[in-house]
């Protein structure tokens, strides 16, 4: 038998669910790639012990149910996870042990699943390359010094790595699909209410929403299906049914009709992305699809408008780490230096800049012309979504701009860095589902993700269309292990 | 009472000001539970046992608009007679503070729960309309505490996160005796909707004062200065009294008002400068994206407005119509919730008149000096009920009911029982009363005699020498009667 690590979720829950392997031979087959996958810096903390015990006591079980019965799961280190260190990628949380767990990490563990880790990501979720973070930079298995993108970075990373065989993130502007697109794997970010955000830290309320990243499609329907659900202790989730899309998924996408807005072809845009694109056109005409060319007009003001609310909400979600509760504190002489010694020693730089615009845009004099202005382009934004999707069934655009890049590339040139998240942002802005699955390689041997966006809470159209994409696209890993 | 004139200006050496006050009253909300978590609200409870980790700000935490706090806004709005906004929002109020774990304060900004309304104040010059500019939903923050330790603060996070209302009235008072009717008014408002205890020493009352002055008959406003957390009526009436002395001596020598915001010295009766406006913080109000925007139903207000209880103005009204009586006792009794229940329950089985005096009269001053409120009265409403009775029925007279008043305040005892107890009831025998009459007109047969000449002023000495003989328990309307009869 091959390497139980090399297996999709879906194999290795149907393994355990038919005895072929144990939970505990599961589990050590991830800790011991883990182990040797340090150069990777994928883990800030691992909880390889507690997961074997979980693993143990799962084997003791006659009987058994739950989608996830026995699967060890390493998460991104923004979820809040009971008696574990969650650190949000900062050196402000670096001593945080919560005694909660995040709703989304408790329906995992209600499935049967149980932690094995926490993964590196982006200070508060706020990078596009996970350079950020305080615990340093993540490698790419496509190649050492490579970004695996962000913010959820160090989930990318270990899933394509095969640390943990399925993972989940948070997207806030893509920081699940921009990753994904990166290392080769499938992300997903559901709509804006279909997850909790309960327990999770906190970036932009109005934007953030956890999802699935895995290797295939159909690992992706499952874990979606296992996370999702409303929570009545988040105010903004929202009480639809979740769907049973693992047993739903079907490549059978005749007919839909999918629209292909001219706006993403951005200037500048390399040649192989647009290929990339029209191949999965091609795919999705293959499978019996019907293409339309769509307007979304105002996709040109999505990044700008994202870098005024996200910010704002940002500068507001990030005053409670004062050092006055929790996390770190400074020593200073009154209040005010204690505040500014904390907060300074804390954050990192792209923390401290978000938050410098976005109180920035939401102080008096500039608040109707940044923060309020950006509101309403937002609504434009959505309505130019809405009004597509009166003719069309999903959306298919590239996922990123570019292939990954090298660390330290973008790291001192912000705005660079913000346009990776050019095709991903609108998506949020709207709340609406949106895929990565991954389609090819540039001339690198990179990898490269299309995106299908869907209607809100039509997340399974989107899951199907990636499906009949995939089965196309025959993309396979094609990196050689150099990290250990 | 009409023809007193309202008469409170500042007398400047150049004329007369009148002083223009607006209120922000803070009132916490009468709830199990806070406004966006489930933490108890208990006052006095032992520090940081009433957190919950939305309180404390814990990273992922988030707030859950708790609906009876919602409801408990809309019944206090129907009871200001004001417009019920079906669409408002809770929007964040930026700043850093040691008690504000979440660095900012979930408050309403530009769409409150509740909109224009009034308040009907009573004043010796007649009633006043007080417009109120808005109602809105906020959680309170927790408490600093600075004394305890010389080199640390602490912080009690127990009172972070309950709900409050601030009802902020617009600039229509004119005198610290209105401000001082105006708080009662609302207060007596908010306890019979029981939607807010109103109680000013724990902290559930509490309230900013914008106070400026203007020359008597000037159309426009002065500038104001806001008076932040005076937690008494009469602190209240001491600063605006103070300000607006000193912004009419600033005026009058030619100086300008900073538009600023003040703390009143309780100890030197002064206010001083806390900041100004140049120093006003930026709260970067913005819409909590946390919370969706709070959609009601116009069936629910519809709902609440008809559960909602008789108010002091409506119940005034009832009592002057079908009680008969007067603005002034009507007034005095529904000021307070529990006055008017007291005095419902007095009436239910007795005279109406007789109860408003033995209440307004007599239990008040007992009250006064022991320093009681009504629902701790010494006597209850029954007992005070059947006094009333056997005065109305004859077996008392009003002087014995004194007596026994006095007596009932030991232990609520039963009237009847004292006045058997004492032998007290009311001699009201003619025949027995007879005898006695002419026995002491036979004893005093010059006194007769003075009488009949003309000395007619004697007949009060007879009667004094009745009541000496019955110790008082004699009826005074026989005793006349009898008397004249044989005095004839």
């Amino acid at each position: 038998m091959s390497n139980i690590s090399e297996l999709t979720l879906t194999k290795i829950v149907n393994g355990i669910k038919k005895k072929e392997f144990t939970s505990e031979e599961v589990t050590n087959s991830f800790i011991k790639n883990s182990q040797k996958s340090k150069k990777l810096n994928a883990y800030i903390t691992e909880c390889f012990d507690q997961a074997l015990k979980n693993a143990k006591n799962f084997d003791k079980k006659k009987f058994f149910n739950g989608l996830l019965p026995g699967i060890p799961i390493a998460v991104k280190d923004l979820f809040c996870t009971k008696n574990v260190k969650t650190t949000a990628g900062s050196k402000i949380l670096n001593n945080f042990i919560p005694t909660y767990e995040s709703t989304v990490t408790s329906n995992l563990w209600a499935q049967g699943a149980f932690l094995l880790g926490k993964l590196n990501c982006d200070e508060f979720a706020m990078g596009s390359s996970n350079e950020t973070s305080f615990f340093g930079n993540v490698n790419n298995p496509y190649g050492e010094k490579l970004v695996p993108g962000g913010s959820s970075g160090g989930s990318a990373s270990a899933l394509a790595a095969e640390l943990t065989p399925a993972t989940i993130g948070t997207d806030t502007g893509g920081s699940i699909r921009q990753p994904a697109s990166f290392t080769g794997t499938v992300g997903l970010k559901p709509t804006y209410g279909r997850c909790s955000r309960w327990g999770i830290v906190a970036f932009a309320s109005s934007l953030d929403q956890a999802g699935p990243m895995t290797k295939n499609v159909e690992d992706c329907a499952l874990l979606l299906e296992a996370m999702s659900g409303y929570d009545s202790k988040d105010s903004t989730s929202i009480d639809i049914k979740v769907d049973n899309y693992s047993s739903k998924l079907t490549e059978k996408v005749k007919g839909l009709k999918i629209g292909i807005p001219k706006e993403y072809r951005v200037e500048n845009m390399p040649k192989e992305i647009e290929d990339i694109w029209k191949k999965g056109i091609d795919y999705l005409k293959d499978a019996g699809a019907i293409i339309k060319n769509i307007s979304l007009p105002h996709t040109m003001y999505a990044l700008p408008t994202y870098y005024i609310v996200a910010p704002a909400e940002a500068s507001s979600n990030l005053a409670r780490y004062d050092g006055v509760k929790y996390g770190h504190r400074a020593q200073g002489k009154n209040l005010i230096e204690m505040y500014e010694n904390t907060r300074s020693e804390g954050f990192g730089d792209e923390v401290k800049r978000r938050i410098l615009i976005g109180t920035y845009v939401l102080s008096s004099g500039y608040y109707d012309a940044y923060y309020l202005k950006a509101q309403k382009v937002r609504r434009l934004i959505k309505n130019d979504f809405d009004k597509a999707f009166g003719d069309v069934d999903a959306i298919l655009t590239p996922s990123t701009p570019s292939s990954a890049f090298k660390i330290g590339d973008k790291s001192n040139d912000p705005v660079s860095m913000y346009l990776n998240d050019i095709f991903t942002v609108p998506v949020n802005l709207s709340g609406l589902p949106a895929i990565s699955v991954p389609a090819g390689y540039d001339k690198n041997n990179l990898p490269l993700g299309l995106q299908l966006i869907g209607k809100a809470f039509d997340e399974q159209t989107i899951l199907n269309l990636s499906l009949a994409i995939e089965k196309r696209a025959d993309f396979k890993k094609n990196f050689k292990v150099w990290w250990s | 009472m009409d023809e007193k004139k309202f008469n409170y200006f500042i007398d400047g050496e150049k004329g007369k000001w009148e002083v223009v006050i607006g209120l922000e009253v803070h009132a916490q909300i009468s709830s199990k539970s806070k406004l966006f978590s489930s933490s108890p609200t208990k006052f006095g409870a032992e520090s940081n046992t009433q957190v919950s980790l939305v309180d404390a700000a814990f990273p992922g935490m988030l707030p859950v608009i708790n609906q009876f706090c919602i409801e408990q806004s809309i019944k206090t709005g129907l009871g200001l007679k004001a417009k019920i906004n079906l669409n408002s929002v809770f929007d964040r109020k930026n700043y850093f503070y040691a008690d504000l774990p979440q660095g900012y304060q979930i408050s309403q900004y530009k769409n409150p729960i509740v909109g224009e309304g009034e308040v009907i104040l009573d004043m010796p010059y007649g009633t006043k309309k007080i417009g109120i500019e808005r109602l809105h939903l906020e959680q309170d923050a927790g408490k600093s505490i600075h004394d305890m330790d010389p080199d640390n603060s602490f912080v009690d996070l127990n009172r972070s996160g309950v709900a409050l209302m601030e009802i902020v009235s617009k600039p229509d008072l004119r005198s610290p005796e209105e401000v001082n009717s105006y708080i009662k008014k609302l207060r007596s408002i908010m306890r019979y909707l029981g939607t807010c205890d109103g109680n000013m020493q724990e902290g559930s009352l509490r309230a900013d004062v914008n106070v400026s002055v203007r020359k008597l008959g000037d159309k426009n406003f002065g500038t104001r200065c806001e008076i932040k957390n005076v937690n008494s009526i009469k602190f209240m009436q001491m600063a605006i009294e103070y300000e607006a002395k000193r912004q009419v001596e600033l005026l009058e020598s030619g100086k300008a008002i900073d538009q600023e915001t003040r703390l009143f010295d309780t100890k030197k009766n002064s206010t001083r400068s806390m900041r100004s406006k140049e120093d006003a913080h930026d709260y970067r109000y913005f819409p909590d994206p946390d919370l969706l925007p709070l959609k009601l139903d116009q069936s629910l207000v519809e709902k609440l407005k008809k559960e909602l209880p008789e108010l002091p103005d409506q119940k005034k009204e009832r009592f002057i119509k079908e009680h008969n009586l007067t603005s002034y006792d009507a007034n005095i009794l529904v000021s307070e919730k529990e006055v008017s229940d007291y005095y419902e329950e007095v009436i239910k089985k007795s005279n109406k008149k007789l109860a408003t005096n033995w209440i307004i009269v007599e239990l008040f001053a007992v009250l006064n000096k022991k320093n009681l409120s009504i629902s701790q009265s010494p006597i209850s409403a029954k007992n005070l009920s059947l006094l009333i009775n056997m005065i109305t029925s004859g077996e008392i007279s009003g002087k014995i009911a004194k007596d026994v008043f006095e007596k009932m305040q030991l232990n609520d005892q039963d009237p009847k029982k004292i006045v058997e107890k004492e032998g007290l009831k009311q001699q009201s025998d003619p025949k027995e009363l007879e005898k006695i009459i002419i026995n002491i007109l036979s004893k005093n047969q010059d006194k007769v005699k003075e009488y009949k000449s003309g000395k007619e002023k004697l007949f009060g000495y007879f009667v004094g020498e009745v009541m000496k003989a019955t110790r008082g328990k004699a009826n005074p309307q026989l005793v006349n009667d009898i008397l004249k009869n044989k005095l004839h």
